[in-house]
């Protein structure tokens, strides 16, 4: 899932300060999974700025409601007559779902309410961990379902640093060496012969760094270029 | 005579005195979110027991504090409470084994978000009793009265909310 944390009360305040309307909008997707910018999030988050401005002696008007799914046009129509009723969108969803937004409404202010951080799994209840790095073409099953890009602090894919004490990254004792996972992990399967073979070159025009990237699957598209 | 009092100053020009009469006649409303099987019965034993405490709290029962939702207490504060106590069983005496626990959790969020928000945490606060401390009880609504009361009126109050 993506993973993304709130943003603090005053910054929200600063951001949303020309706005007197104001749409709390929730995902019902990653961000209600990993309690960032789902239906309770919306309602803490909408309670806690009524409460800041109006300590400020300010009315806002601060309405709230959650769709689906912010990234899918389809779940987004729905709100059409709440969003043009208001003067902001704050979203609460990834940084895709607040574009989706602003796209869908090219008129309207649409504000970022969390940070996007990453994604990642559930590690244990409250603390979620980085995974996947989105490189475009995944190398995990060349390293033992660990993946290097993400996992060492250095992407290095194709041996250790030398850095590592104790099976944990030079970058902070907190972070476990993605190499020193790697090996384990290769050697509890049986399979450390892998080390031996050269590591497959990375086509990084795969990843961000080929540009902004889109997936077209012709057997699931309606429109085809042709019918416009 | 109090009353007379204030109502004499209050029609005349002196803002100052006016603003100290006002102060002095503040009556917090608190809130009590109290477990079921300790807050609530402590506060029915400080009843039985005949122990004084001021009036300013209105007590909700709730079946476990581990029941409490950060919404109850934000929403609470929007709408222009003074104060809250969130009373919940001693530590490991949870009847639900942990809901006290998971309540302390959300009441330390939730003094996050009001001081992010410019609205004093020590308007809120978690307690722990048992159902025999009905004295506690009293002395807890006591102490958390004088404090909000050092504190002044919710800058919330009398405002309705837009919205929601």
């Amino acid at each position: 899932m993506i993973v993304a944390h709130r943003k603090n009360i005053q910054d929200l305040k600063a951001i949303l300060a020309p706005h007197k309307k104001i749409l709390v909008l929730g995902c019902g997707g990653c961000v209600t999974v990993c309690l960032a910018g789902g239906e309770r999030e919306v309602g803490m988050i909408s309670s806690a700025l009524r409460i800041a401005y109006r300590v400020d002696g300010d009315e806002h008007e601060i309405h709230e409601t959650t769709i689906e799914r912010q990234c899918e046009n389809q779940f987004i129509e729905e709100i059409l007559p709440k969003v043009q009723e208001v003067d902001a969108v704050l979203s609460l969803a990834c940084g895709a779902g607040v574009q989706s937004i602003a796209e869908r409404y090219p008129n309207k202010p649409v504000y970022p309410g969390v940070d996007t951080k990453f994604i990642g799994i559930l590690q244990e209840q409250g603390i979620w961990t980085e995974k996947c790095a989105a490189c475009g073409q995944c190398i995990v099953g060349f390293y033992g379902a660990v993946c290097p890009l993400t996992r060492c602090s250095k992407a290095q894919v194709d041996g250790p640093c030398g850095g590592a004490r104790n099976g944990k990254c030079e970058v902070s004792p907190e972070i476990d060496c993605g190499w020193q996972l790697i090996y384990d992990r290769l050697k509890a399967i049986g399979q450390l012969d892998r080390l031996l073979d050269p590591a497959p070159l990375t086509d990084w025009s795969k990843s961000h760094e080929g540009g902004c990237r889109k997936v077209v699957r012709e057997d699931q598209r309606v429109k085809t270029p042709t019918s416009g | 005579m109090a009353l007379s009092l204030q109502v004499f100053y209050l029609e005349g020009e002196d803002s100052v005195v006016k603003e100290r009469l006002l102060d002095m006649a503040f009556e917090p409303k608190i809130l009590a979110l109290c477990c079921h099987y300790c807050a609530y019965a402590a506060a029915d034993l400080a009843g039985s027991m005949r122990a004084q405490y001021p009036p300013n709290v209105r007590v909700l029962r709730l079946p476990c504090t581990g029941k409490l939702d950060t919404g109850y207490i934000l929403r609470a504060f929007e709408r222009g409470i003074d104060g809250i106590i969130v009373a919940g069983c001693l530590e490991g005496g949870c009847h639900f084994q942990e809901g006290n626990l998971r309540a302390r959790k959300r009441v330390t969020l939730v003094r996050e978000l009001m001081a992010e928000a410019g609205l004093e945490q020590e308007r809120l606060e978690m307690f722990n009793l048992s159902s025999a401390q009905g004295q506690t009880f009293a002395d807890i609504v006591e102490m958390m009265t004088g404090r909000i009361k050092e504190l002044g009126p919710s800058p919330l109050r009398e405002k309705v909310a837009v919205g929601g």
